[in-house]
């Protein structure tokens, strides 16, 4: 507890370089989370700790600056008639346990093997996940794209169907956006797993999103923005959880929320010009790439563990270095996706409008 | 002329202007008192709180503020609305 308190006491001093870097970071992480439901965390911690915060401010903080950014999504996304509250609120209770025992997973593993070791099985856990649920989703999206149809309504898949037909007494609740009934036997484990993964990675969303379109069925859209009532439920137990110790510091987290909030609602904007396989694209692009940013760090924590030959410190910069930028690249190809795909919408509509305005006139 | 009229709506000048001025007046005291609020704010216990209220009077007021800004400067939802089943 006493390092609790001295690491919160290491609140930086913040310039107007710092302000506009996080204002940015921010928004750019604000955009991807408005239109995928989740993404930017990823990057928003280290930016945090490359200005100096301890590792542990940079989680908390971050976590401050989610929650209301998710609340803000959510109410948006609503307006469209894109989120299932219910399910939200569902799988949110069981990822909130699900973050506690990831984290107490985390602690295990640092007390045992330390810093190395803790960050070992992060980059492990990145890799492996996001190998297998990140190339599923982008096979899924690029299959829809060369079928031809895009614009037909999304099939659920055979595993999906089988869950909405079991029936089991006690256990059954109606979810609107998967318009059938399901046992929450189904959605506890999909939420804990969520919710472990958000401890461990700190984007839940990456197991939360293709769950809910895979394993139960939900439409893509509302499955993203269902995600941001999960990530408000986690941000908040997890805020208040890391505020009890002291560690939110909230000029980070009010900053990051100035720039995140532009970019949520931009996000959210952007989901009602696009194709619904576009939300499955953006999150798979962003899912392998990340992949190999934290795959490039597993030599780094290997050699730190001794299980392998000693890295010299230059190798080390580079790789460092190398994966943050592959990780930031990440979050840019996926802005830059979201915002391409809401200018094509918004042209194909503009340029519909002035042909109806034409048949008008004539 | 008139039927053009109707489909144009008014652009939410007002409230973007007030709800961003109370927004900077949020984001100064924040910058400006520094020193005391991560004294508060860092102490952890019942002033858990504090963190917890300022993210919601925060995300609230400037929420509200990006929201007209966006109307403001012409970027809104997609007029046709989306089925999304």
């Amino acid at each position: 507890m006493h390092d609790i308190a001295q690491a919160a006491s290491n609140f930086i001093n913040l310039d107007i370089m710092n302000i506009t870097y996080l204002f940015i970071v921010g928004f750019v992480g604000g955009l991807v989370s408005g239109f995928i439901g989740s993404g930017g965390a990823f990057v928003l911690t280290p930016a945090m700790m490359s200005l100096g915060v301890p590792g542990l401010v940079a989680v908390a903080s971050n976590m401050c600056h989610k929650f209301p950014k998710a609340l803000i999504g959510a109410i948006k996304r609503a307006k469209y008639g894109q989120v299932d509250v219910k399910l939200g609120i569902v799988l949110g209770i069981s990822a909130e346990s699900g973050v506690l025992y990831g984290a107490h997973i985390q602690e295990n593993i640092k007390k045992a093997f330390g810093d190395a070791g803790s960050n070992l099985y992060v980059s492990v856990a990145f890799v492996v996940i996001l190998a297998v649920v990140g190339s599923f989703v982008l096979r899924d999206a690029w299959k829809t794209y060369k079928s031809g149809n895009t614009h037909e309504e999304e099939k659920i898949t055979k595993l999906a169907r089988w869950v909405q037909s079991i029936n089991i007494p006690g256990t059954m609740v109606y979810f609107k956006s998967l318009n059938a009934r399901i046992s929450v036997l189904f959605t506890i484990p999909l939420g804990f797993a969520t919710g472990m993964l958000a401890a461990t990675i700190a984007v839940g969303g990456f197991i939360g999103v293709p769950s809910m379109i895979y394993v139960l069925g939900a439409p893509s859209l509302m499955a993203s923005a269902s995600e941001l009532v999960i990530a408000f439920v986690m941000g908040l137990g997890g805020s208040f959880k890391y505020a009890m110790h002291g560690l939110v510091d909230i000029r980070l987290a009010m900053i990051i929320l100035a720039g995140s909030l532009f970019g949520i609602q931009l996000g959210a904007i952007g989901t009602t010009y696009v194709k619904p396989f576009m939300i499955k694209v953006v999150m798979g692009v962003i899912m392998v790439i990340v992949l190999f940013s934290r795959g490039l760090m597993v030599p780094v924590y290997l050699s730190q563990l001794g299980l392998i030959q000693t890295l010299n410190e230059g190798t080390v910069k580079l790789l460092k270095n190398t994966s943050f930028a592959i990780m930031a690249l990440a979050l840019l190809l996926g802005a830059f996706i979201v915002l391409r795909a809401m200018w094509q919408g918004r042209r194909a509509e503009q340029k519909a409008a002035e042909e109806a305005l034409g048949h008008v006139k004539a | 002329m008139s039927e053009h009229n109707k489909n144009v709506k008014k652009k939410p000048y007002g409230k973007m202007v007030f709800m961003g001025i109370i927004s900077i007046a949020l984001y100064a005291t924040l910058l400006s008192k520094q020193d005391v609020l991560n004294d508060y704010f860092g102490r952890g216990g019942l002033y858990a709180i504090l963190p917890i209220a300022t993210a919601f009077l925060f995300s609230f007021i400037h929420g509200l503020f990006t929201g007209h800004f966006w109307t403001v400067m012409g970027i809104e939802a997609a007029k046709k609305k989306k089925e999304v089943r």
